[in-house]
C-alpha cells in the first residue's frame, strides 16, 4: 500500500513533508525524548554511580572501592538529616493526608455551597514556588518580632525561638511543608471521593450506619490506593526537601533541620566533593526505594485481607 | 451535570434537611463552615502578608505592635530592586519568563512525539524503552545533579561552558517522562480508525500526528503544558547550581544577602507568585487536571 502512494500525492502533501513511513516514524518521533535522555539522565544516573566509587586523590580522580559507602555509613551528619526526615516522615505526612482527607471529605458533602471557592483557596499554596513559601514563612515565624510570635504574646505565650530551638525549628519546617501540600493532596482525595458512586451511601444510610461507619467502611476502604499514592508521593517528596532546609531554616540549629538534598547540596557545590555527594545521592536513592516498596508491600498485604 | 438540575437537588436536599434535621445536624453544619472559614483564612493569610508587606518600608516589617494593613511604598521598593545591580532582577524576570516558556513548549513537543510513538506504533524495544523511562521516574533527580553539573560547566566533548546560561537549565528538564506517560496515556484513547482514514487520505505520518492526533489532546496538552510552567517557574534547585539568574534564585539571594530589607524580600516573592496566580484563577480546570494527571489513571 504505502509503496504505491503516487508521486501526484506527495506533491498534494506540500514540499515541507518529508513522508515517514509507519515503519520508521516511531523512531523519529521517539528520537528527541531519546537523546535528551540517554544525554541528560540514563548517562549522569551511571556516571554519578562511576563517581561514587572513586575520590579526589590531590587532584585526581582515583577508584576508592566501596570505602565511600563506609564513610557514608559511618556519618554523623548524614544520619541526622535522614533522621530529622524520618521526623517529618512521621509526624508532617500523617498529619497532613489527615487533614487532606477531612477536608476533601467536608468539601464532597452535597450540602456544602461554595465548594469551588473553598477547593481554589485550599489549592492555592500548591502553586506557590518553594522558594516563595520558605521566606514567606521566615518572616511571617521570624524571632522575636514575626507577626506569628506577636500573636502568641497577646495569649502569653512565647516568644517561641523558631530558629535557635531545635524542636521548634523543626515544627517550623513542619508547618510551612504542611501550609504548602495539603490542598494539593485534597485535591487527589477530592476526585477520588466523587468516583465512589453515591448509591453505597444510599444504601448505607437505608441500613441506618453513622457517618463514621459510613466513612470507616465505605470510604476509607475505597481510597486505599489514592492514599497509598499520596502516601508514597510524600514520602518521596519529603526525603527530596532542599528548598526549605536552604531557605527557610538554613539547616536549623546543630542541624536540626539538615536534609539529606541540603547536605548533597554543601557536600557537591560547596565543598567541590563530587564523588561524596554522589555517594550520598546513591544513599537517598536506596533510602526511597526501600521505603516505597515497604509501603507498597503494606499496602498490598491488606488488599489480600479483603 | 446541569447546573438547573444540581441547584433543584440542592434545594431539594436543603428542604429536606430542614425537615428531617435537628438541632444536632445544625450546630455540625454550622461547624463544618466554621472550620473551612478557618482552614481558609490560614489558607490564604500567608499570601496577604506577602502582599501586604511588599507595601510597607524597609522598617515598618518586623515591628511591635506589627502592621496588618497595607502602606504606599510598593513602588519604591520596586525600584529600589531593580537598581540593586548586584541582585540584576531584570535579568531575572527575563530569564524566568524566557526559560519557562521555551521549556514548557519544547518539552511537550517531545513528550507528544514520543507519548504517540509508544502509544500508537508497533515497534522493536517499545516495551522496554517504555519501561526505563518509567523506571526513572523512581529515580530520585539528586542522582544526576552533579554529572549535570559537569556536563554543564565543560564536560562535554566540545567543552562547552553553559554555566549561567538558559540552556543550562532548560536542556536536563526537557524530556519529562512524567509527561511522556501522560502522553502515551491520553493517546491510547486516540482511535486508530481516524489514523487509518488519515493514510488512505494520503496524509504523512507527521501529519496525521500534527494535524488530526494532537488538536483533539488539547486538554491533556493544557494541563502539561500548565503542570510543567509551574515546576520550571517556580524551580529553585538547579537554576542556583547551573548560576542562573531567576526569580526563585533572586529571592535566595535576597534573602541571604540582606535579612533586613524584608520588605524588598516580600515585593520580590510577590513578583514571583502572581503571575502563576493570576493564571491559576484563569484556568483553574487545567492546574487541578494537571495536578491530579499523575493520581487518575495510574
Amino acid at each position: 500500500m504505502q509503496g504505491a502512494v503516487s508521486q501526484s500525492d506527495r506533491k498534494r502533501s506540500g514540499r515541507l513533508e518529508f513522508r515517514l513511513s509507519p515503519k520508521l516514524a516511531p523512531y523519529v518521533f521517539v528520537a528527541p525524548a531519546l537523546i535528551l535522555f540517554l544525554l541528560f539522565m540514563i548517562y549522569p544516573i551511571i556516571y554519578s554511580f562511576l563517581l561514587s566509587l572513586q575520590t579526589n586523590r590531590e587532584g585526581e580522580q582515583v577508584w576508592n572501592g566501596l570505602n565511600n559507602y563506609s564513610r557514608l555509613l559511618g556519618d554523623e551528619l548524614f544520619q541526622k538529616a535522614l533522621f530529622n526526615t524520618f521526623i517529618v516522615l512521621l509526624i508532617q505526612v500523617p498529619i497532613q493526608l489527615t487533614l487532606a482527607m477531612l477536608l476533601a471529605v467536608a468539601l464532597n458533602s452535597k450540602l456544602l455551597r461554595g465548594k469551588t471557592i473553598f477547593r481554589a483557596i485550599y489549592f492555592l499554596p500548591a502553586i506557590t514556588g518553594l522558594a516563595a513559601v520558605s521566606v514567606i514563612f521566615r518572616i511571617l515565624y521570624a524571632d522575636p518580632d514575626g507577626l506569628v510570635n506577636s500573636f502568641l504574646s497577646i495569649f502569653g505565650f512565647g516568644p517561641i525561638h523558631w530558629t535557635l530551638d531545635e524542636f521548634w525549628n523543626r515544627v517550623l519546617l513542619i508547618l510551612a511543608i504542611t501550609w504548602r501540600w495539603t490542598g494539593y493532596n485534597m485535591v487527589i482525595y477530592l476526585s477520588g471521593l466523587q468516583s465512589i458512586p453515591g448509591d453505597l451511601y444510599e444504601a448505607a444510610e437505608v441500613d441506618g450506619a453513622s457517618w463514621t461507619t459510613q466513612f470507616f467502611r465505605i470510604t476509607l476502604p475505597l481510597m486505599r490506593p489514592i492514599i497509598l499514592f499520596t502516601t508514597i508521593l510524600s514520602t518521596i517528596g519529603t526525603l527530596q526537601i532542599f528548598d526549605e532546609s536552604y531557605l527557610l531554616t538554613n539547616g536549623g540549629p546543630q542541624n536540626a533541620t539538615m536534609t539529606v538534598g541540603f547536605y548533597l547540596y554543601r557536600t557537591a557545590f560547596r565543598q567541590a566533593d563530587f564523588s561524596y555527594a554522589s555517594t550520598i545521592a546513591y544513599g537517598l536513592l536506596v533510602f526511597i526505594a526501600a521505603l516505597s516498596i515497604i509501603q507498597f508491600k503494606f499496602a498490598g498485604d491488606r488488599e489480600e485481607d479483603r | 451535570m446541569s447546573a438547573s438540575i444540581s441547584a433543584r437537588a440542592q434545594t431539594g436536599a436543603v428542604a429536606g434537611g430542614l425537615r428531617r434535621h435537628g438541632l444536632g445536624w445544625w450546630m455540625r453544619q454550622v461547624g463544618l463552615y466554621l472550620a473551612l472559614i478557618v482552614g481558609a483564612f490560614l489558607s490564604l493569610f500567608p499570601f496577604y502578608y506577602m502582599f501586604m508587606a511588599s507595601t510597607l518600608e524597609k522598617s515598618e516589617v518586623l515591628t511591635q505592635p506589627p502592621h496588618l494593613t497595607p502602606s504606599n511604598q510598593l513602588f519604591d521598593n520596586l525600584s529600589r530592586l531593580l537598581n540593586d545591580s548586584t541582585l540584576d532582577l531584570a535579568a531575572g524576570i527575563w530569564n524566568s519568563v524566557i526559560i519557562a516558556v521555551i521549556s514548557t513548549v519544547l518539552s511537550v513537543l517531545v513528550a507528544s512525539l514520543a507519548g504517540y510513538a509508544f502509544a500508537k506504533y508497533r515497534w522493536r524495544g517499545r516495551d522496554l524503552l517504555f519501561f526505563v523511562f518509567l523506571a526513572t521516574l523512581m529515580i530520585p533527580s539528586q542522582v544526576t545533579y552533579v554529572p549535570l553539573f559537569k556536563i554543564m560547566a565543560g564536560g562535554n566533548p566540545f567543552e562547552w561552558n553553559w554555566l549561567g546560561t538558559i540552556q543550562a537549565v532548560i536542556l536536563p528538564g526537557l524530556a519529562s517522562p512524567f509527561g511522556i506517560f501522560l502522553m502515551r496515556q491520553s493517546f491510547r484513547q486516540f482511535p486508530d480508525e481516524l489514523i487509518d482514514a488519515g493514510r488512505i487520505d494520503g496524509a504523512g505520518e507527521f501529519g496525521i500526528f500534527w494535524r488530526i492526533a494532537l488538536p483533539i489532546m488539547r486538554p491533556t496538552l493544557a494541563a502539561l503544558s500548565i503542570f510543567l510552567f509551574q515546576k520550571e517557574w517556580s524551580n529553585f534547585f538547579w537554576p542556583l547550581v547551573a548560576q542562573v539568574k531567576t526569580l526563585p534564585t533572586r529571592i535566595g539571594a535576597l534573602s541571604g544577602a540582606s535579612l533586613i530589607d524584608y520588605s524588598g524580600i516580600m515585593t520580590l516573592t510577590s513578583l514571583s507568585v502572581l503571575p502563576l496566580m493570576i493564571v491559576f484563577l484563569l484556568m483553574q480546570r487545567q492546574f487541578i487536571s494537571g495536578a491530579l494527571a499523575g493520581s487518575v489513571k495510574g
